[in-house]
């Protein structure tokens, strides 16, 4: 452990630490040949130490740490050394690390609603680590084990948890059951646990409490956390320490304040400057009326319904309720909300994918009330749609170019060579290289897919297009760079578009006009910057309260606002 | 990534495979294929290995296996190796038909019934589902009479037999395709084809019909090892093809039935192992498809060549 006493924050005091990683190196073995998923690293978690490991998708962050608990699959090959308490990991028989985990370290996964088992109680789950390690040498009796529950469910703010611990997963709602999660990792008192994206199944005003009770968890009981995530607003929020990862090595390592001050490594710089920051680059800044105002309306909703018909006997869910608002030509607008706020319904319904049950939505004069695919399709060619995964939108059997090329063949007379040239000047405005058109999609990347689906809905130089979620399945590099070049296209097309996201940063970056959706209601619009900055109705102030910034200090301001805001509640 | 660079030939299905496998699951891929190749091979070249024709009568019945006949022959005085060799094109023919016939309507009958839904899709379950309810062999038995009304000439026997299984089939690739069509029909690419503005008939060919037979190698497979065991069983019952048409394993079992018991094991030995050869190669190389087709299931080399120097730390 000696060579890890000159690194900063390690445990140079003396102190034993809970984990301590050496020279880790894992390879799988795929069909394409090993592949080096993490490639050396190194460090030690203290007691009562947050250590953030952050890194893009395939940095093998979550490697690591499912290195740390032994979950590795069987294709993986380890070496080098994950210490917890005097063990190591990658050596032990199967037998000892059952013993480890769950008593010395305990995982907290990122879906909590796939983490718990849904035909039993969440008091059965909870106990099931006790009656697996039988602490103290004896059985845990049923009734022990369900006060021992009830206890762990009270430590992690469940309430009510004498009642609760007989409810089943599906009587929770997300954060709750992610909350029931912790409490199950807890069970034990482990002095680790490791929470592989803890938060990034949740909704932003979830994540605060999440975050917030961990925080709880290591003042209160000294437990350590590696955390695990790519949000760098989560990091600022609660790390004492972070390990940047690139391609499976460590790149950095530094305390969090020092790093998001003054970070040293040209990629760490490049990745903080990426983090949309909200209240930076706004699309409305100085805006003081909405603009384009005097052009053409291409959408007009009027108290617009829509409900998804329930099952037998139960009444119908609305998911957008009495909502009204226009998207005039030229004009981006901005849909912000939660999960089942009804942002993507919205969408969905203005391209025809969902109907309208109440209410008018009216779509480049055509009344969606009475739709029907044969008279709505010849105006589809002014309609372009990005979807929110990239990688599913593409048939993976056509080539890049046919996907492109596929509007132009539907709605053009246009012959062979005048398409493929015209796909080629289209991959080439999203800034792809014209040799891509032959590629099929697995080829490219997350960020290069979604490029080309903006190819696609562009070909046609639509009147209006719905951008759903377009970057919330990339990385924050990419997604930076998708944004720009939406930015730039939609500033040189002049098309108006309807972005739909629950990244308000985001938003911010790309529309003048800012609407906030709050179970289906449009709570507040506005313009862009006075939404963010000057918020009225009470959720959107929640919300952007609970927005972790990149920056440790600021985000201490913001997370004391927003504890102000919750107890005002 | 690596698929780019391959050519046509390596992606094919059994070579693709083939390539991707490993260890035990890459023994029982090569002992399906080669059974399978033996077979095909037999098919195509019966009238060349097959010393006389599968028709041709001799005056020595039930003889013992001789050097002019080296299987021995039966009580009708047919040679039991050349029927062997023959049966194997009538068994090829039958299944070829078969499985094609069976392919074309389920996959189209998959295809709309699972796009469109409604009326025709619940209709069209309703009639599988009745006919998965029958006994197979009795089902193909009532078409096989229906088809050849008794007559059963070489095509006529053939045809018969083969509409018979299809009859059986059709639902089973039916299902199949109808359950992948409601799956792909949710997928994004499918909605931006329909938001794009392509028509129904667009969407089915171009981007349902080739993601939802990626598991057809698969199915035929499987299917023409049941096809033969079909065929097979309609011949023991007799309602098969007549021996001076076309060999047939299944009709010479029923006629080895009675030599059995007066120790005369040539007449039923080999049409039976012909039967079973062929089922297994047929089954192997089905089975470890499906494996192989599967990442979980499918076996890999370990990382790392030298274990010894990975795991000290």
């Amino acid at each position: 452990m000696s060579r890890h006493s000159e690194k900063p924050g390690a445990t140079a005091d003396g102190v034993r630490p809970v984990l301590d990683i050496a020279d880790l190196k894992v390879t799988f073995a795929t069909d394409a040949g090993d592949v080096f998923a993490v490639k050396d690293v190194s460090l030690s978690v203290a007691p009562g130490e947050i250590v953030a490991i952050v890194g893009e998708s395939g940095s093998g962050k979550t490697v690591t740490a499912k290195a740390i608990l032994g979950l590795l699959p069987e294709t993986a090959q380890s070496s080098g050394a994950v210490v917890i308490s005097g063990n190591n990991v990658i050596t032990v028989s199967p037998a000892q690390l059952r013993a480890i985990r769950g008593r010395d370290v305990a995982m907290v996964f990122q879906e909590p609603s796939t983490a718990l088992n849904p035909v039993y109680t969440v008091g059965w789950q909870i106990a099931e680590g006790l009656r697996a390690h039988r602490p103290e040498g004896k059985r845990v009796g049923k009734k022990e084990a369900r006060k021992l529950a009830i206890e762990a469910l009270g430590k992690v703010g469940i309430p009510d948890p004498e009642k609760r611990v007989d409810y089943y997963p599906h009587q929770f709602s997300g954060g709750q059951k992610q909350r029931v999660v912790i409490a199950a990792a807890l069970a034990l008192n482990p002095g680790l646990i490791v929470a592989d994206e803890p938060t990034t199944a949740l909704d932003v005003t979830v994540q605060a409490e999440i975050l917030e009770l961990l925080r709880d968890l290591r003042d209160r009981y000294g437990t350590s956390i590696v955390l695990i995530t790519h949000n760098m607003g989560v990091v600022a929020d609660l790390a004492d320490r972070v390990v940047v990862m690139y391609q499976g090595d460590v790149v950095e390592e530094a305390g969090s304040e020092a790093l998001f001050a003054n970070p040293r490594e040209e990629y760490t710089q490049k990745l903080l400057a990426a983090v949309p920051h909200l209240g930076r680059n706004s699309a409305s800044e100085g805006f003081t009326e909405r603009a384009f105002q005097d052009k053409e309306v291409l959408v007009r909703a009027t108290d617009l319904e829509i409900e998804y018909p329930g099952r037998l006997g139960s009444p119908a869910f609305r998911a957008v309720d009495k909502v009204s608002f226009t998207i005039s030509a030229g004009e981006v607008f901005g849909l912000v909300g939660e999960s089942g706020s009804g942002k993507t319904t919205i969408g969905r319904a203005i391209a025809g994918l969902n109907r309208t049950t109440g209410g008018s939505l009216n779509v480049l004069g055509y009344e969606m009330r009475d739709y029907r695919e044969r008279t709505f399709r010849p105006l589809r060619k002014d309609i372009g749609f990005v979807f929110q995964d990239p990688a599913a939108s593409f048939n993976p059997h056509l080539t890049i170019g046919e996907c492109v090329a596929e509007p132009l063949a539907i709605h053009t007379s246009l012959g062979g060579p005048a398409i493929t040239k015209k796909v080629e000047e289209l991959l080439e405005s999203v800034q792809l290289p014209r040799g891509y058109a032959r590629r099929f999609p697995h080829e490219l990347s997350g960020g290069q897919r979604q490029r080309a689906s903006l190819a696609r809905a562009l070909a046609l130089q639509p009147k209006l297009l719905i951008a759903d979620e377009p970057t919330s399945a990339l990385d924050v590099s990419v997604q930076a760079k998708v944004l720009e070049l939406f930015l730039e296209i939609q500033a040189e097309l002049g098309f108006a578009a309807l972005f739909i996201s629950h990244d308000l940063a985001v938003v911010d970056i790309l529309a003048e006009w800012v609407g906030v959706l709050y179970k289906g209601r449009l709570v507040e619009q506005g313009i862009g910057n006075q939404v963010m900055g000057n918020p009225q109705h009470d959720y959107t102030k929640r919300l952007i309260a609970s927005l972790p910034v990149p920056n440790p200090a600021e985000q201490a301001e913001r997370r004391a606002i927003h504890q102000a805001l919750i107890a005002a509640k | 990534m690596a698929q780019a660079n391959e050519s046509f030939f390596s992606r094919l299905p059994v070579v693709a495979h083939l390539r991707k496998s490993v260890g035990l699951q890459r023994g029982m891929l090569v002992a399906g294929i080669a059974i399978t190749a033996a077979f095909l091979l037999t098919a195509a070249f019966a009238p060349l290995i097959a010393p006389y024709g599968f028709s041709q009568g001799f005056s020595e019945t039930q003889s013992p296996p001789s050097s002019a006949h080296i299987w021995g022959t039966t009580a009708g005085g047919y040679d039991v190796f050349s029927r062997t060799i023959w049966g194997a094109q009538t068994a090829f023919l039958v299944v070829v038909i078969a499985v094609a016939l069976s392919i074309f309507a389920g996959v189209i009958l998959g295809l709309v019934s699972g796009y469109f839904g409604g009326w025709v899709d619940r209709v069209l379950v309703v009639v599988s589902d009745a006919i998965y309810a029958f006994p197979t062999l009795l089902l193909a038995i009532v078409m096989s009479i229906t088809i050849s009304r008794g007559s059963s000439s070489l095509w006529g026997g053939i045809f018969s037999a083969a509409i018979s299984i299809t009859v059986v089939f059709i639902p089973q690739y039916f299902r199949v395709i109808r359950a992948e069509t409601i799956r792909l029909k949710a997928e994004p690419f499918v909605e931006s084809a329909i938001v794009v503005g392509a028509s129904s008939v667009r969407i089915m060919a171009r981007h349902i019909y080739k993601n939802a037979t990626r598991t057809l190698p698969l199915i035929f497979t499987l299917n023409a090892s049941e096809a033969i065991l079909t065929l097979a069983a309609l011949g023991f019952l007799g309602f098969g093809i007549e021996p001076t048409y076309a060999a047939e394993w299944g009709y010479d079992l029923n006629r080895a039935q009675s030599d059995a018991t007066a120790g005369i094991w040539w007449t039923g030995v080999f049409p039976g192992a012909a039967i079973v050869l062929t089922v297994l190669g047929l089954t192997l190389l089905g089975e470890s498809m499906n494996d192989l087709n599967d990442p979980r299931l499918r076996g890999r080399r370990r990382a790392g060549k030298k274990k010894q120097e990975l795991v000290d730390a």
